[in-house]
Order: C-alpha cells, then sequence, then structure tokens
C-alpha cells in the first residue's frame, strides 16, 4: 500500500521553521546592533533607582545597581548569539573534515576513531568542560576551546556515518574511474550530499552552547561580570529572587526563547530536508 | 550460554575505556597551557612554592613515569589529598558521591514516570490536539536551563510555599528524600523531554509492525497488545538512549547541586575548581567518567535482556 | 447460498477520508472446508480485503459494506465480540514471518497468549497445547525451540511457527495473507501441503491471498481474481483455468511458467497496475488490455454471474473466451 498522493508542486515551508527562522532571524538583529533597541547603557548604575519593579520606565525592571534589565538583556543577545555560533563553528568545521576523512578511509581509522567516541561520552560533557576551563582558567576563550576539544567528535560521528553510506553510491565510483583525487571526490562530491544531518545538529548544537555557555556564566566559569550575559544576569539576580524576581525571571526567559528559535529551525529544517529526499 | 558470554565480553571491554579515562585526565592537566602549580597558586606565585608544589605532585619526572605512578595509585585507590580541604579525595568522593547519585537516581525516576505515559498520549493521538500540547510543552523544556529551573522552583516551592527545603541534604532517609526531590525534579525535566521525545517517534514506528498487527489478529486485549508488544519493543532504543544521557544528566547534576546547595560531587567539583584544588578536580572527574562507563555498561546488559537479538 | 461460513457483501475500503479506494464493492463466500484463493497483483486490494474483514485496517481506512461471520456482522461487533473472533474463530497469518512474529519474545509465549485469550485451559495444559501445535506443524524439539526466540528459526520453520499460533485455537477460517512468498520454492511446497493436512484435519476454510497462480493451481477449490481493487472473475481453479473470461484472468494466466520450469511472478502484461488513487474511467484495466473498446474506456463493466459460482465483469468476456486459455 504505497502513498500514491500526487507530489506536491510547491514546498510549503513547514511552520516550526517559520517561526524559528522568525526567532532567530530578530536574535541575529538584536545582537548585532543591540545600542538600537536598548533604552538605557547596560552597564550604567542609577542609585536612584534600586531593585525597581517593572515599569514603564524600565519594562523589565531594575537590579541592584539600578541597572536597567531590559538593556543588559538585550545587550546580552551580542555574547550569547556569540556563543551559539563561536562555540560550535570550530566543532562543526573540524568535526565535518575529520568525520569525510574517516568515513572515507573506513578500517583502522575507522577503528580508532570507534575507540575516541566511546571515550569522549563516557566524560559528563558539563564535567570534561568545567574541568579544561578550571585548567585554563575562567573566560569566554577558555569555554571556546574546551567545548572544541571534545565537540567535534559528535559532528564526525554523523559525518562519517553519512560518507559511508555516500561512498557506496554510483557518482563516487564514477568520480574514482574519472581519476579525481581522493580529496577532490571526498570534498567536492561526496561531503555536499553528506552533510545536511550534520547542519541539522548544528542547531541542536548552538541550542547546547548557549545553554552550557549560561550555565558556566552563572557558575563564574564562562563570561565574567559585569558583563551582561544571561547566566551572569541569572546569577546576580539569585539571591533577590524573593524580593526582585525581575532580575533573573527575564534573562531566563531570553535563554528559552532563544533556545526554542534554534530547537523549531532545526526541526523545520529536518522535515524540510526529509521530504526533500 | 549466550547472554553469559555477552557479559564477559561486556565486562572485558571495560578495561580499555577505564585506561583511556585515565590518559584523557592525566593528558588534561599536563599537556593543557597552563601548569597545575601555578594555577593552584595563583599568578603571584613565588618560583619556589611552584617548583616544591611540582615536586610533591611528581611533575618534575618524564611524562611515561608520570603516568605508571599515576596509574599505580589511582588503581591502588590513592587519588592523593584535597589541598584545601587536606582530606584523601577518595574519602571526599566516598561521601559526597552517594548523594549525587541519590540524585541523579530519583531525577531518572521522575524522568521515566513523566516521559512514558505522555509519550503514549502523544504517540497514539499523532497529530491532534494532546500531542502538540505534549510536544510543544517538552521543546519548551528542552530550551529551559537547569539553573534557571532550580532558582524558580525553588523560589516558589521552597521559599514561597514551603512545601519543601531551601537547600541542605537534610538527616536519615526519608529526609534526603524531601530534600532532593525539587533538584530531582529540576534535572529530569530536560531528560524526560529527550526521552519523550525518543520514545514517541519508537511507538509511531512500532505501532503500525507487522508483529502489533498479529498481535491484534490474535485477539488480544488492547492493553496486552501496547504493553507486550508495542511498549516493549519501543522501549529498546530509548532504553539505549536513557543509558547515553546519564552523562547529560551528572552535567546537569553539578549545576543542581550549586544551585540547591546540596554538599553532592557536583558542588564539591565546582568549589574545588573556584579553590583550584585540582587532586579533587581530577579524582572527581575520573569517578564521574568510571561511573558513566558502569552506566552504559548496565545499559548494554538491560538492552540484551530486553532485546534477545543484542547477545550474539 | 446458505451453506456459507463467511459473506462478504459489498466490502468497500477506503483511505484519507474517501481519497483512495483500496477495496471497491468486494463481495464473496467461503463455504465449509474450502480454500477459496484471492489473487491479483501487488496493489490489487488482496491483502487490505483480508484485513478489512478482521478490522486491521490502519486507523486511516474506512471500511463499509458486510463481513457476515456464521451470519453475524464482524464490522459491527463490539470490541470483546471482535476479539472473540479475531484468533478463535478466525485466523490470520501473514506474507513475511520475521516481521510478523515478535522478535523480542520467545516463540512460548506468542503462542501462548493466543491460547489464553480464547481457551479455559490451565498453565500445564497450555504448555502442553503449545508442544502439540508445534508437533502438529512439524517442528522438531518442540519443548526446547519453544523457549527459542523467532530469530533463531530458518524462514520455513519461521512460517511454521505463525502457523502453530493462528492454529492454536481451532479456528474455523484461516486467513492467509501470501504465506509463502517470502520462503523458497522448496519449502513453499511444504507449507501449502502443511496448509491444506491441516484444513483437512481441523475441518477449517481457508482464504489464501496470492499473487501466485501456481500456489493457486496447486491449493485451491475456487479463486477470485482482483484487478485494482475489484473482483472481475470468479469461479471453480478448474474453470477459470480452463477457460478464462477476463482479459486481465487470460493475461495472468499467460505468465505462468509452463509444466517443468520455474514459477516467477506475474511479469508477461504490459505495464503495471493504475495508482489507486488515479483509476482510469470505464474498467481500469483497459489501459493495459488486448480487448479493450470503446465501452470499456468509458463504463465500468459490472460482476455478472455467468453460471452458479461463476461470474465475471468484462464487455468483451467472447472475445477472450474465443481467443482461449493461453494453458
Amino acid at each position: 500500500m504505497s502513498d500514491t498522493a500526487a507530489p506536491r508542486a510547491r514546498m510549503i515551508l513547514p511552520r516550526p521553521l517559520i517561526i524559528g527562522g522568525a526567532i532567530l532571524l530578530a536574535s541575529v538583529v538584536v545582537g548585532l546592533f543591540p545600542a538600537l533597541f536598548a533604552p538605557f547603557d547596560p552597564n550604567a548604575f542609577d542609585y536612584g533607582a534600586l531593585l525597581q519593579a517593572p515599569s514603564w520606565a524600565h519594562p523589565m525592571g531594575t537590579d541592584n545597581f539600578g541597572r536597567d534589565v531590559l538593556s543588559r538583556v538585550i545587550h546580552a543577545y551580542t555574547i550569547d548569539m556569540q556563543i551559539a555560533v563561536f562555540a560550535t563553528i570550530v566543532p562543526f568545521v573540524f568535526g565535518t573534515i575529520i568525520g569525510a576523512l574517516v568515513g572515507y578511509a573506513g578500517g583502522w581509522a575507522e577503528a580508532l576513531f570507534g575507540r575516541i567516541v566511546d571515550a569522549v561520552i563516557t566524560f559528563p560533557f558539563l564535567v570534561l568542560v568545567i574541568a579544561i576551563v578550571s585548567v585554563l582558567g575562567p573566560g569566554l576563550v577558555n569555554m571556546y576551546i574546551a567545548v572544541g576539544v571534545v565537540g567535534w567528535v559528535f559532528y564526525a560521528r554523523i559525518i562519517a556515518a553519512e560518507i559511508k553510506v555516500q561512498k557506496r553510491l554510483d557518482y563516487a565510483d564514477a568520480g574514482r574511474a574519472m581519476g579525481y583525487t581522493h580529496l577532490r571526490i571526498i570534498f567536492r562530491h561526496l561531503l555536499p550530499n553528506a552533510i545536511t544531518p550534520a547542519i541539522v545538529y548544528w542547531m541542536t548544537d548552538m541550542a547546547l552552547a548557549i545553554l552550557l555557555g549560561s550555565s558556566l556564566g552563572y557558575l563564574g566559569l564562562g563570561a565574567q561580570p559585569p558583563a551582561a550575559e544571561w547566566g551572569v544576569q541569572i546569577a546576580d539576580g539569585k539571591n533577590f529572587m524573593a524580593t526582585a524576581w525581575w532580575i533573573s525571571v527575564f534573562p531566563g526567559l531570553a535563554i528559552v526563547l532563544t533556545g526554542l528559535g534554534f530547537s523549531l529551525t532545526g526541526d523545520g529544517l529536518a522535515e524540510v530536508l526529509r521530504t526533500k529526499r | 550460554m549466550q547472554l553469559a558470554s555477552f557479559i564477559a565480553r561486556r565486562i572485558l571491554q571495560l578495561i580499555p575505556t577505564l585506561l583511556f579515562i585515565l590518559i584523557v585526565v592525566f593528558a588534561l592537566v599536563r599537556l593543557l597551557p597552563g601548569d597545575p602549580a601555578s594555577a593552584m597558586l595563583g599568578d603571584r606565585a613565588l618560583d619556589a612554592d611552584v617548583e616544591r608544589i611540582n615536586r610533591e605532585l611528581g611533575l618534575d619526572r618524564p611524562l611515561p613515569v608520570q603516568f605508571a605512578v599515576f596509574a599505580r595509585s589511582v588503581a591502588t585507590g590513592d587519588l592523593g589529598d584535597s589541598i584545601t580541604l587536606k582530606l584523601p579525595v577518595t574519602e571526599l568522593i566516598a561521601t559526597r558521591l552517594p548523594i549525587t547519585i541519590l540524585l541523579t537516581l530519583m531525577a531518572a525516576l521522575i524522568a521515566v514516570v513523566f516521559a512514558v505515559p505522555l509519550a503514549f498520549v502523544a504517540a497514539t493521538r499523532r497529530g491532534r490536539m494532546a500531542d502538540s500540547a505534549v510536544r510543544g510543552a517538552f521543546q519548551v523544556g528542552l530550551s529551559m536551563p537547569v539553573f534557571y529551573l532550580g532558582l524558580i522552583l525553588l523560589t516558589v516551592f521552597g521559599a514561597r510555599l514551603r512545601w519543601f527545603p531551601v537547600g541542605g541534604y537534610g538527616d536519615g532517609f526519608l529526609e534526603h528524600l524531601h530534600h532532593l526531590f525539587l533538584p530531582a525534579l529540576t534535572l529530569a525535566l530536560s531528560l524526560s523531554a529527550i526521552l519523550m521525545r525518543n520514545l514517541r517517534a519508537a511507538i509511531i514506528e512500532v505501532i503500525d509492525a507487522e508483529y502489533v498487527q498479529f498481535a491484534r489478529a490474535k485477539g488480544l486485549r488492547p492493553r496486552l497488545v501496547l504493553l507486550r508488544h508495542v511498549l516493549r519493543n519501543a522501549l529498546i532504543s530509548t532504553v539505549a538512549l536513557f543509558g547515553l544521557s546519564i552523562g547529560t544528566l551528572l552535567s546537569g547534576a553539578v549545576i543542581t547541586e550549586t544551585v540547591f546547595a546540596i554538599p553532592g560531587a557536583g558542588r564539591l567539583m565546582v568549589d574545588s575548581i573556584y579553590a583550584r584544588d585540582y587532586p579533587v578536580v581530577q579524582g572527581l572527574t575520573i569517578a564521574l567518567a568510571v561511573l558513566v562507563s558502569l552506566t552504559f555498561l548496565l545499559t548494554d546488559l538491560v538492552q540484551a535482556w530486553l532485546d534477545p537479538r543484542v547477545a550474539r | 447460498m446458505t451453506d456459507a461460513m463467511l459473506e462478504v457483501r459489498n466490502l468497500t475500503t477506503t483511505f484519507g477520508h474517501g481519497r483512495l479506494t483500496a477495496v471497491n464493492d468486494v463481495s464473496f463466500t467461503v463455504r465449509p472446508g474450502e480454500v477459496l484463493g484471492l489473487v491479483g497483483e501487488s496493489g490489487s486490494g488482496k491483502s487490505v480485503t483480508l484485513r478489512s474483514i478482521m478490522r486491521l485496517t490502519p486507523e486511516s481506512g474506512a471500511v463499509a459494506g458486510q463481513v457476515l461471520w456464521r451470519g453475524r456482522d464482524v464490522l459491527k461487533m463490539t470490541a470483546s465480540d471482535l476479539r472473540r473472533v479475531r484468533g478463535g474463530q478466525i485466523s490470520m497469518i501473514f506474507q513475511e514471518p520475521m516481521t510478523a512474529l515478535n522478535p523480542v519474545l520467545p516463540v512460548f509465549v506468542q503462542i501462548e497468549e493466543n491460547l489464553r485469550a480464547h481457551t479455559d485451559l490451565d498453565r500445564g495444559a497450555r504448555a502442553a497445547r503449545a508442544r502439540e501445535l508445534m508437533d502438529l506443524v512439524g517442528i522438531p524439539d518442540a519443548a526446547r525451540r519453544l523457549r527459542e526466540y523467532p530469530h533463531q528459526f530458518s524462514g520455513g520453520m519461521r512460517q511454521r511457527v505463525m502457523i502453530a499460533i493462528g492454529l492454536a485455537s481451532n479456528p474455523k477460517l484461516l486467513l492467509a495473507d501470501e504465506p509463502t512468498t517470502a520462503l523458497d520454492v522448496t519449502i513453499q511446497d511444504q507449507i501449502l501441503k502443511l496448509i491444506l493436512d491441516l484444513r483437512d484435519q481441523l475441518a477449517m476454510s481457508v482464504v489464501l491471498v496470492t499473487h501466485d497462480l501456481g500456489v493457486v493451481a496447486a491449493t485451491c477449490d475456487r479463486m477470485a481474481v482482483m484487478y485494482a481493487g475489484r473482483i472481475v472473475e470468479t469461479g471453480t481453479v478448474a474453470q477459470v483455468f480452463a477457460q478464462p473470461n477476463h482479459a486481465y484472468t487470460r493475461g495472468l494466466l499467460g505468465s505462468v511458467p509452463h509444466a517443468g520450469t520455474e514459477r516467477s511472478m506475474l511479469l508477461s502484461i504490459e505495464g503495471t497496475p493504475p495508482p489507486l488513487g488515479a483509476l482510469p474511467a470505464g474498467c481500469a484495466f483497459h489501459p493495459r488490455c488486448d480487448f479493450a473498446t470503446a465501452p470499456c474506456r468509458t463504463t465500468l463493466p459490472v460482476l455478472e454471474d455467468i453460471a452458479p459460482d461463476r461470474s465475471v465483469a468484462c464487455f468483451n468476456r467472447a472475445a477472450v473466451l474465443a481467443a482461449g486459455s493461453p494453458i
């Protein structure tokens, strides 16, 4: 009983992709030009307006230094979107290259790689990252290094599996018959057909990177105060939760919203790519 | 028997894994830029102090020798002494890790209790309101940072409503459970979202399988079809994912314990990092990695029991 | 017609809110002890017909018409009555025993749950009955093999296991959906012979769905040929093979290799069956038919009785008849 419905004439974008894409686009714009949207200087103290509840002047209230929470949330987009990209781009590129080579070579390279994957997943990711950060010292750059040391494995695993499938298809043989070099076959012919699942995973990974970045910020191991970063802001407000909840609650909502943007985009993208096959 | 030899083989596989864990931890501390001694003592350390610490830690000897010494002491249960707490690291782990394990177990239980019925509801009402609602709620759950959720639960159910203590661990087992409930709930949310998503997909895949049709054709009660034929098969992949998620759960425990001030291994880890107490960080990293690989072993055994085709 | 065990009347099964009609106005009867062959290419609706009888179509399917089992309409039964019929009085076995047996349960559990649902046997009696069933379907070393899992059996043995499960509660009707298609030729014959033997021993009727006319010739008493969801010709096997009245039946017969050569898939009719969502007007077979005339392209031929137990839906049956059987 095969589905004999007529093929759709035009691709309709799935709703998750539209909503997620819109959230991400807005996040990027705000992150690039925070000053256009923020009503106040995010780091300006105002001792005349400490711990004020949300109002027309301060829609998200002020913190214990009188800083405008909304402005800080907006400026944090710059750092947190940066974390999403910077913490993932190196693993993405590096993992893709390694994965393509490993998947194409097979044999002992694949066996060795399998062992590395097994080993890496036995370390709780965050534990490993904070262990590395503890050696290198707190800060965003060290966090990127720590994530990079571990994160490439996941991309490489995805790509290697895809390349293995692609390698067996006819056109790879055709390439070999034409006398192309291995590298040309891998990167010009196989990789473009193998990369889509890695791109979908990249979306999830960027959401995870924001969670990780803000977690480290909260623990004092990521972005350093007084930087406006959502995790740092939540940590700043944690002792005021009973009296001035807005200091922590609004940055958290920004994290949830951005994370939602990434995962909806990932889901929608997966759907588009699945139907395209 | 097949199963017995499978278990034996699987336990043998642990040995290279454990060795690799040691190598990674060893390399981590010794090969990354920045030496442990100055990391411990801070930037204004005197050269003499740095040298003394290096000697104490055996860092002035060749790397292979260092590793052999390191591996032997770990194997004999000697993880060195904590610099700040002046206690053997093994002893610290022995008192703190059980708390983390209890927390993780509670969280895993809560996650399963949420995920299984909701996955069923979502899968059997695919595409309808209940499905969309469950999936939407969990999409949000996945985007929610553990420390943020913890802070909110702590404020609402701890500080405001006073249903639960606002931190600590309490005395006696029942008190432990009471203290750990909110943290476990916090920790459970994202895991249950992941499990729910996977189980929903697995149920959808299984529910139209021929053997489920065949079970219906036998005239079995729907409940029996669902439990014995659908759920049992769908759980196989979910159990694998559950095992793989244990690392994420422990990562989350580090943060949760910090938020809720629980004196577990995670809290110890963060405190030790602040204090640059690197023998403790090293020992805990090893302990947690071993814990994870033991969980993987357990997962494989459960899978072999659920699916006789695994143990071949 | 009153001696029928199963009487299917105007069975129509649609999917996707009526967009696809997989089974269209199908009627036939099954009498005690007889083997009825339901023949057609894949996609002709024969499997869906079987599943519709058991109300096993997917949720998106809607089944209309009547399925009278000993005079009661299966399609209108309550859930608990339906459960009593399913597996207890009517059993069904599937094409692919590898996928139709639950991979993670020992064979014993899969037999025993049937006995539990339909008999009052106690634990010990169920175990004894399970061993007896294994003997009945010709699986040696029953006690040990009952503890094994489906993947530990060979293809033919697996199909025997499925038959044992189907027969557990002494059904009066066995619905067999291509029970031999997935098997080697030599094993096919063993399984067919087993089904026939069991039919005799247990005095049950069988509906055998197949695309293989060789199987029909070897096992069936009567046959019904399906095309694009409709029955196009019925009759005894001898009648239909000797004098096909429908161009499609004739084409099918032409594709059966003659004695001595190996059986193969039905390939000799030009083209492929039309998709169920886009059936041509008139007779659905006309685009592939050598005998097609003007009325075939506009008007749907109805199934007409031409003799007792013999019916056909073809405007040009005289021409087809004159062309003779290709066998």
